[in-house]
């Protein structure tokens, strides 16, 4: 078995959830070829290439793929898919993005969001928003798999010394462009590798509030996320979602604030190791998976929670 | 310009979801079905774009059996202005529903081709980038926004860290995010009239689409669930038991 692998990175630096799908990789088996494409991107392939369990990196560093626009890198994937069984990408939004189009020149099927690998060929994954967990067998040649990352440990960062090749062909369809971005900038850790979590909810009232979140992050060097109830009332930006339409997340310690624990919610951060939930509402579900539940006002809460710790 | 929405038939939102005793798939029997979700606000963006006179016709297809055709009905009672069924037994997977589809936009040649991001169900999000793929046209998937200017679509993702706007040249494929609109309610005289309204029906054959079958599913699970822990009464005690119990802080 070989298995090329779809890195997903920033032009810098490697995103973490391309190291936990490193892991899925080395549960399938077999040789580990990792692709970097990008633009200016070939510190990010050096990273790759000491990653543990990889054996070759390909790098194709050309402006045509900067931005990970999928028409072009899916046509560049299947130029090189000759001779691999298994295609993996981390299943963050380039992953969801590109994956599916490379599937489709391949004429193979795409197994979305794995979380367990059974063998070579069958994979567990979540449906239902995560109410049920489906065993799935690919009957393809070729197996293009997207990793939910959360769901795998990150491989390490060193511990193998694979030599990067340079690809040089250029893929461009000429239909697609990037216009902008934007990005949204914060000093706290990425909600999908961060080590704690604090989300609020509807019960934050206002998106001023969430300010009262910002003191104990800062004390437990938290990420700060939020509920579907909290975006779509405008206290927040997308970005922070935690849910099943969000981001997938399972940190050491999430503190949920003000949320009640929509079916939702509960899909994106129910595999976190300690739950802890601050809600007035005793009644709230989230006190159902919550390992430690406090009852009380979070304006009180939150304040004094910032002073103990 | 002519839009194709594509629409899936799936288990209302609310309803919660049981696994069969014998584990061989989640149990659909009597259950409430709706349209899904993202495909709701596909079929609202493709007739705000009409009536902002961007789109001249509305075209709503879904695939499946013929308890299809009440999802059909509600896009055009919502504004849509003919639909197509393409008959099948169950639902296909996403590879064949998306080479259906391809030769639904082969037939029609839509400027713009919506659908929903993902489907509540199976969760696999693929179809609309296996279109375009299939098409050879540009995708913008998980939209928060789509404008047409003239031969091009501006298209404002919803991706990780933020929004990423994309030019695609038209024709293209663009699948939905929650946030691209709020789907309006059907109302009653607009139900009546989409009794009347044309539903086309083909088979696979008609369109020389053979389905194949790429996965086989083996066995559906309830996930192991989580126990309540325990309620602390004060902030100190939930301090002293993450530094000290959990060992996290």
């Amino acid at each position: 078995m070989s298995i090329l692998l779809i890195a997903e990175h920033d032009n810098q630096t490697l995103n973490p959830g391309t190291l936990n799908a490193l892991t899925a990789a080395q549960q399938i088996g077999g040789d580990i070829t990792v692709l970097v494409a990008g633009s200016g991107c070939a510190a990010v392939a050096d990273d790759a290439a000491k990653a543990a369990g990889v054996s070759n990196v390909l790098l194709a560093d050309n402006p045509v793929y900067d931005k990970a626009l999928a028409e072009n890198l899916a046509a560049l994937v299947v130029e090189q898919a000759a001779g691999f069984s298994h295609i993996l990408a981390p299943a963050g939004t380039t992953g969801k993005d590109l994956m599916p189009r490379v599937a489709a020149l391949l004429d193979v099927g795409q197994i979305s969001e794995i979380t367990a690998v059974e063998s070579a060929d069958t994979f567990k994954r979540p449906i239902y928003a995560g109410n049920a967990i489906a065993t799935v067998q690919s009957l393809d040649e070729v197996k293009v798999i997207t990793v939910r990352a959360s769901a795998f440990d990150a491989a390490a960062t060193e511990g193998s010394s694979a030599i990067v090749n340079a690809i040089t062909t250029a893929c461009d369809a000429g239909t697609s462009a990037f216009v902008s971005e934007e990005m949204a900038k914060s000093d706290r850790p990425d909600l999908a590798s961060a080590r704690v979590i604090i989300s609020g909810g509807r019960g934050m009232g206002t998106g001023e509030n969430f300010a009262l979140l910002d003191s104990v992050a800062d004390k437990l060097g938290a990420a700060i996320g939020a509920s579907r109830a909290a975006v779509d009332a405008g206290f927040v930006s997308n970005d922070l979602q935690v849910g099943q339409t969000g981001k997938i997340v399972a940190p050491e310690l999430y503190i949920a604030v003000g949320i009640s624990g929509a079916i939702q919610h509960l899909a994106g951060m129910k595999e976190s190791k300690v739950i802890v939930a601050i809600n007035k509402d005793e009644e709230a579900p989230i006190f159902q998976i919550a390992d430690y539940g406090l009852v009380a006002d979070l304006f009180q809460a939150l304040p004094e929670l910032a002073e103990k710790l | 310009m002519k839009v194709l929405v594509s629409v899936k038939r799936v288990i209302d939102y609310n309803v919660k979801v049981r696994v069969k005793a014998d584990n061989t798939d989640v149990d659909l029997a009597n259950v409430k079905m709706a349209l899904n979700p993202f495909c709701e606000i596909a079929v609202e963006e493709a007739i705000r774009l009409k009536e902002a006179g961007i789109a001249s016709e509305v075209v709503v297809a879904s695939i499946g059996p013929k308890a299809v055709q009440e999802q059909l009905r509600t896009a055009l009672a919502l504004g849509a202005d003919r639909a197509i069924q393409i008959e099948c037994d169950d639902l296909p997977e996403p590879l064949n529903v998306a080479k259906l589809l391809a030769r639904v936009v082969e037939a029609e040649q839509p400027g713009l081709t919506i659908l929903g991001k993902q489907s509540i169900d199976v969760d696999n999000n693929q179809t609309g980038q296996m279109l375009a793929a299939l098409t050879g046209r540009p995708q913008g998937t998980f939209a928060s926004e789509v404008k047409v200017e003239g031969e091009k679509a501006m298209v404002t993702r919803e991706v990780d860290c933020g929004l990423k706007t994309v030019e695609l040249v038209l024709p293209a494929i663009v699948t939905t995010d929650l946030r691209l609109n709020e789907p309006r309610y059907a109302k009653l005289p607009d139900i009546m009239k989409a009794k009347r309204k044309p539903l086309e029906v083909k088979t696979p054959a008609d369109l020389s689409v053979e389905l194949k079958q790429h996965s086989r599913l083996l066995k559906v699970e309830t996930p192991a669930s989580r126990q309540a822990g325990i309620k602390v009464d004060s902030v100190d005690a939930l301090v002293d038991k993450l530094k000290n119990e959990a060992k996290v802080i």
